[in-house]
């Protein structure tokens, strides 16, 4: 089938959030849909599955132009949906999960058949090559595995045109590849595929063709063959970007941070990190890498004074912090820049100043007996504001309603404008433009070379190979390996994130 | 985006809301009406204009009630100071405004719970205790035991530790144990009113003779509140000002102290609170005492100033009512004057309504109710109305 989107708007109170955009993808085709977050990729998406009705505006199939009302209606016109975050029960097992919701019945009563569910299942997946256990439950099975039973729902629902929504962004390097080949089956025999992501290299490998999208608007069009990651970077931010983060070696002095043989807990009370035993010395970044949830949130909140470590100890300049408080941890010298920004690191209606002294306001420059120093916070926050370069109309306003680089601009600046010893930064540009990832990016490597220790935890194996002086990988929990820069290569720690100790 | 603009934006959803709430109010009235619907078949046009003349005479009754009656005011300015005409054409609004004052107390105590995220629900039980705490410390300390300024401060003083013990049990549970407040509030609601009851029907030194009813002694023969108008008999005193100044530290707490601060960010976003080192225990056990506290302090000046008696049901509905103007104030001090001053007219021009048309007050609650459902859903109230001040505002990006 051939799909065309033509002249789709969307507008929100606020955003335009498709302007005029028109995206076509021929039966047998992968077009890599390219953009940074909230360029409007998924607003497209939801307005094509059926979440959203597009202003204007128009979607055709073949040439006819459908309506959807909701998502059903999509789905029967052949369109697949598989999302970022999986949409799978855990306790059921692959056979159930894939034909759930148009299950194969028998019998007056309309009961389940599974025999015919799993003949099914089994034949679809070995049509497409797509590899999976029919009878393993869903919690038992890997990331990746999981993403393929996502694939085989929308199979099994006789899609014709398959959406992937940032579909690497839980998976290993290698696993990625995996996909790479599925997809390329599912387009050779005859499925549309619409490839969503903010990954340059990915569309470079796998896409037929490239439409790439800028501030809700297509902003170009091309082939693999014709873009390089530079001019496809260039197309996505509207300038000039530099890919690569430039530093000079590192000065490693003395260590700041020591963890030995730390264990730490998760909410249900399981091992979430087990037995790490790192260093991070003065003048270097060593880079955690890992596929997400591994342990490394649990790692974070455990040095960050946010989680009880269970047992081992760590050492902040050789004094033991154990037992420290987010508070005192902060005052002894450590940065932090949360995982989750929204969650941890903002405190969305509140002010940029509010917001710049969440964690100083109690010291004595920005508090008088018990009151704010109104005049102080301004003071500081307009500094803060200038040097960090956040584009805000007034240190006033709601820093909800900046855009994420912005807001962790705000948070970088906070975190960076005390005494630093020690950076933890974790995911610090996780879904931020080019633009501010290069900027937080060199703020970091300012910090090392002014002799802090950084320690950054991040999913993405492009940041973790581009800033870290020493790369470890976290895999279920332990740390698999701690390799220097040089040896850190992408295939050496791909394998060690899918848990294989060469 | 001037400041014009974004004060009449946030005015824009509690505005409509009521003007919506008022609107539908009156179909009900229409359509409630046994006459109006006994002729709409047969004669539906003169059906439905006898309707709408039975509604603007219940609301121009509302609104009399509420503000005073144009001619009784216009007789009032002829007469060239006449005591008596006065204090007929300014009743009215004086007693809104006397409606007012329990609604300010609770709906400023109940904000400061709201602010930190705590839903506190026990405005009714922690403003009783106040009235327990502000009636004994009358009892004990007034009738010349004590000079009259400081009886009055003693009361001041009992009610806002009669409200803030009762609203540090919930804030304790909730600290200590994570239990629901929203539970345990509405709990001690109903324990506090059987608490009264106990009091008022077990206590000589307290019950009023000859102990038949489950009332307190008459207040005024031992602390009357100073009255604020020249009128005498215009009971205005001086809980109003109380309530104003409450208001006016309540916003300077929530807006420049530090603890202010961490109450607003635990409310905002508990997570960031603790990723920015403040102690979430104490933030909630502190925002329930200030809360607990100003809805004791308003129990306390109400029972003794204007109620001048303590009863199981003291509380009546201010209780619900506060958490309804809490909201339509937008937790803002300023707002939950506003909104309790526009409440208290609703409420005391009601009660006019109620004599002159036989709409019952009860019509009332119902118009609340539909204000606090149009605040809870935005959307839908500037949905019904497309509204001058919606401007598209532009988004701001890097």
């Amino acid at each position: 089938m051939k799909l065309e989107l033509q002249g789709i708007t969307k507008q929100f109170p606020g955003v335009l959030a498709n302007d005029r955009i028109s995206i076509s993808v021929d039966k047998g085709q992968v077009l890599g849909l390219l953009g940074e977050n909230g360029a409007g990729k998924t607003t497209l998406m939801n307005i094509l599955s059926g979440l959203y009705r597009p202003d204007s505006g128009s979607i055709r199939i073949d040439g006819t132009e459908r309506t959807f009302r909701d998502p059903a209606q999509a789905i029967n016109a052949g369109i697949g949906m598989v999302h970022q975050h999986f949409m799978l029960v855990p306790v059921f097992d692959v056979t159930e999960s894939v034909v759930l919701g148009s299950e194969p019945t028998k019998g007056p009563l309309g009961s389940f058949d599974r025999t015919t569910a799993r003949a099914q299942v089994v034949e679809l997946s070995k049509k497409h090559g797509l590899h999976v256990d029919p009878d393993a439950k869903i919690e038992s099975l890997p990331v990746g595995v999981r993403q393929r039973v996502e694939i085989l729902k929308a199979l099994y629902r006789k899609s014709e045109i398959l959406v992937l929504d940032e579909p690497s962004a839980v998976l290993t390097p290698q696993e990625t590849e995996e996909l790479f080949e599925i997809i390329r089956g599912l387009a050779k025999s005859g499925t549309a595929v619409i490839f969503i992501t903010h990954k340059l290299n990915e569309v470079i490998a796998v896409a037929d063709k490239i439409t790439v999208l800028r501030r809700g608007a297509v902003a170009g069009e091309t082939t693999p063959a014709a873009a390089t990651a530079a001019s496809l970077a260039e197309m996505m931010v509207g300038r000039e970007v530099q890919l690569t983060v430039s530093r000079s070696k590192s000065k490693v002095l003395e260590p700041i941070l020591e963890v030995n043989e730390m264990s730490v807990l998760n909410d249900a009370g399981a091992i979430a990190v087990d037995r790490a035993t790192f260093e991070v010395r003065s003048g270097e970044i060593l880079a955690i890498a890992g596929v997400q949830g591994n342990g490394q949130t649990e790692l974070v909140e455990a040095l960050t004074g946010l989680r009880p470590i269970d047992s081992g100890n760590v050492t902040l300049e050789s004094k033991p912090f154990a037992a420290g408080s987010p508070r005192e941890i902060a005052s002894a010298g450590v940065a932090h820049i949360p995982e989750d920004r929204n969650r941890d690191g903002m405190v969305k209606g509140m002010t940029i100043a509010e917001n710049y002294i969440l964690n100083t306001y109690h010291l004595p420059q920005y508090s008088k007996r018990g009151l704010l120093d109104r005049k102080a916070i301004s003071a500081a926050t307009e500094k803060a504001v200038k040097d960090f370069d956040v584009r805000t109309p007034s240190i006033d306003t709601d820093i909800a309603s900046l855009s994420g680089g912005n807001q962790q601009k705000v948070i970088v600046a906070r975190e960076f404008s005390r005494n630093v010893r020690l950076v933890i930064a974790a995911q610090p540009t996780r879904g931020l433009d080019v633009g501010s990832i290069e900027y937080i990016h060199r703020r970091i490597v300012e910090q090392r070379d002014s002799g802090a220790a950084v320690l950054i935890v991040s999913t993405e194996l492009d940041e973790v190979l581009a800033l870290g002086d020493r790369v470890a990988v976290m895999y279920e929990g332990r740390i698999v390996g701690i390799l220097d820069a040089k040896d850190a290569t992408r295939e050496r720690v791909g394998l060690l994130m899918g848990g294989i100790v060469a | 985006m001037t400041r014009i603009g974004a004060f009449a934006r946030k005015l824009r959803v509690p505005a409509l809301s009521i003007f919506v709430a008022l609107f539908i109010g009156a179909l009900f009235i229409i359509f409630t009406d046994v006459e109006v619907l006994g002729r709409l078949l047969s004669d539906p046009i003169g059906a439905l204009s006898l309707g709408v003349g039975r509604a603007a005479t219940a609301y121009s009754a509302l609104l009399r009630g509420a503000l005073g009656d144009p001619e009784t005011i216009g007789k009032a300015l002829a007469s060239n100071g006449d005591v008596q005409l006065w204090a007929r054409a300014l009743r009215p609004i004086v007693e809104s405004v006397v409606a007012s004052v329990p609604l300010i107390f609770v709906g400023l105590g109940v904000s400061v719970a709201f602010r930190t995220g705590i839903f506190n629900i026990g405005g009714a039980g922690q403003y009783t205790m106040g009235a327990v705490g502000g009636t004994l410390a009358a009892l004990i300390f007034g009738g010349g035991v004590t000079p009259v300024p400081i009886a009055i401060i003693l009361v001041m003083i009992f009610g806002l530790i009669g409200g803030a013990l009762w609203a540090f049990i919930p804030g304790f549970l909730k600290a200590r144990v994570g239990a629901s407040e929203v539970i345990t509030t509405i709990m001690l609601n109903f324990i506090a009113a059987q608490f009264v009851f106990f009091l008022v029907s077990n206590f000589e030194f307290i019950q009023k003779p000859p102990r038949i009813q489950p009332v307190s002694k008459e207040l005024s023969q031992f602390v009357d509140l100073p009255g604020i108008l020249p009128i005498e008999s215009l009971r205005l005193d001086i809980g109003i000002i109380v309530a104003l100044l409450t208001a006016v530290a309540v916003s300077w707490f929530l807006f420049r102290s530090t603890r202010g601060f961490e109450l607003r960010t635990a409310g905002l976003n508990i997570a960031a609170a603790k990723y920015a080192g403040m102690g979430a225990a104490s933030s909630i056990i502190t925002a329930m005492l200030i809360s607990g506290a100003i809805s004791g302090l308003g129990g306390a000046l109400v029972a003794v100033g204007t109620v001048k008696q303590l009863s199981p049901g003291i509380a009546g509905s201010v209780g619900f009512t506060a958490i309804a103007i809490a909201l339509v104030g937008g937790t803002r001090p300023s707002g939950v004057v506003a909104t309790a001053l526009v409440f208290g007219l609703l409420q005391h021009g009601g009660s006019l309504m109620q004599v002159t048309t036989s709409i019952p007050i009860e019509m009332l609650l119902f118009i609340q109710a539909l204000v606090i459902a149009f605040i809870a859903a935005p959307e839908l109230t500037l949905g019904i109305i497309k509204n001058p001040f919606v401007r598209r505002s532009k988004s701001v990006t890097k």
